[in-house]
């Protein structure tokens, strides 16, 4: 996609602002619709648009291949993590009381938070590796071909 | 009330138009498109029932994620379908069978809006009750989804890690990890 100026200026232009909406979506979840899947999809295609104009190397210069490798396991992790961690305060299994004991629902707010950022992780490193894995299988291919 | 139901009539009229041009169609680019339009106008199906959680999700996955991934698919495969060898009537007789008895089946189902529909009347409005004093937080889907139904979202956080692993060892291009001798050299697993 050399060629295209126009469609690598708008990417260009696009990129920062769909990764602040994902970010948002994340963030915003407990107000607004969304929350860490659509946060994560939304995450993933912004580097995906730009692996699909600019070509694999360019985006995998800015995330590897291993790294979302390792983000979709990090993520189960923090959310597990998050349940393990409510253990040891003594309290059940993703019980988020236990983060805030005077004030549960303010424990609450933090569970959900790092719950939601465990989801946000293995979504977004799924979607870039299996991006990654179908791109990767053959060279780009030329325009006149579609 | 007339507004409604015409938003409702046009979207599934769509919806079905684009059932019909994705069987017709035979360019597998065009049909990769129209399934991408068929998720947008899912998406919009949810949205007028109040579902904007869903309806984002659909919009998001169904209508970008799956489609870049059929296009990086359609890349590894030909651009147009080949024409069916048998009649169309079998598939035809199948789909209208199985049609039918979905058909059938939402016959027991309870009432579009029925207060007394088994999910309205189970644990469901204890959620809604209790929610506001022990969260705080006014989406209601992110509390059940994160903090009430915390292990179904593990599971399915690791349903979707489980996932992205599956995909990877079937068709990642990671290699096999190379043994010493020279003679692999060059050998992609």
């Amino acid at each position: 996609m050399h060629h295209h100026l126009i469609l690598r200026v708008v990417t260009k232009m696009l990129v920062a602002p769909i990764i602040l909406f994902a970010l948002y979506v994340q963030f915003h979840g407990d107000f607004s619709p969304g929350g860490g899947f659509q946060a994560g999809v939304i995450m993933a295609v912004g580097f995906i648009l730009y692996g699909i104009v600019y070509g694999m190397e360019k985006v995998q210069a800015v995330l590897p291949s291993w790294l979302a490798h390792k983000m979709m396991a990090l993520g189960v992790l923090i959310y597990a993590g998050t349940g393990v961690v409510a253990l040891f305060l003594g309290y059940d299994f993703l019980d988020y009381g236990s983060f805030s004991p005077h004030h549960p629902s303010h424990g609450q707010h933090w569970g959900i938070f790092a719950v939601e950022f465990g989801v946000l992780v293995t979504v977004t490193g799924v979607m870039i590796s299996i991006y990654y894995a179908f791109a990767s299988r053959r060279p780009a291919i030329s325009d006149e071909e579609w | 009330m007339m507004l409604d139901l015409f938003i409702d009539l046009s979207l599934f009229t769509m919806l079905v138009a684009t059932g019909f041009a994705i069987v017709k169609m035979r360019r597998l680019f065009g049909v990769t498109m129209m399934a991408g339009v068929f998720s947008l106008l899912s998406a919009m199906l949810l949205v007028t029932l109040d579902a904007v959680d869903v309806a984002f999700t659909e919009a998001a996955v169904g209508a970008g994620i799956s489609t870049v991934l059929m296009l990086s698919t359609l890349t590894l495969t030909s651009r147009i379908e080949k024409k069916p060898v048998h009649t169309p009537w079998i598939p035809l007789l199948v789909v209208t069978v199985t049609g039918a008895a979905i058909i059938y089946g939402t016959l027991d189902m309870p009432h579009f809006g029925d207060a007394n529909a088994p999910a309205q009347v189970g644990v469901a409005a204890q959620y809604m009750e209790r929610g506001p004093e022990d969260m705080d937080i006014p989406n209601v889907v992110t509390y059940i989804l994160a903090s009430y139904r915390g292990y179904d979202t593990m599971g399915e956080t690791a349903v979707v890690f489980t996932a992205g692993v599956g995909v990877l060892m079937l068709i990642s291009g990671l290699r096999r990890r190379r043994r010493k001798h020279p003679k692999d050299e060059g050998e992609v697993g």
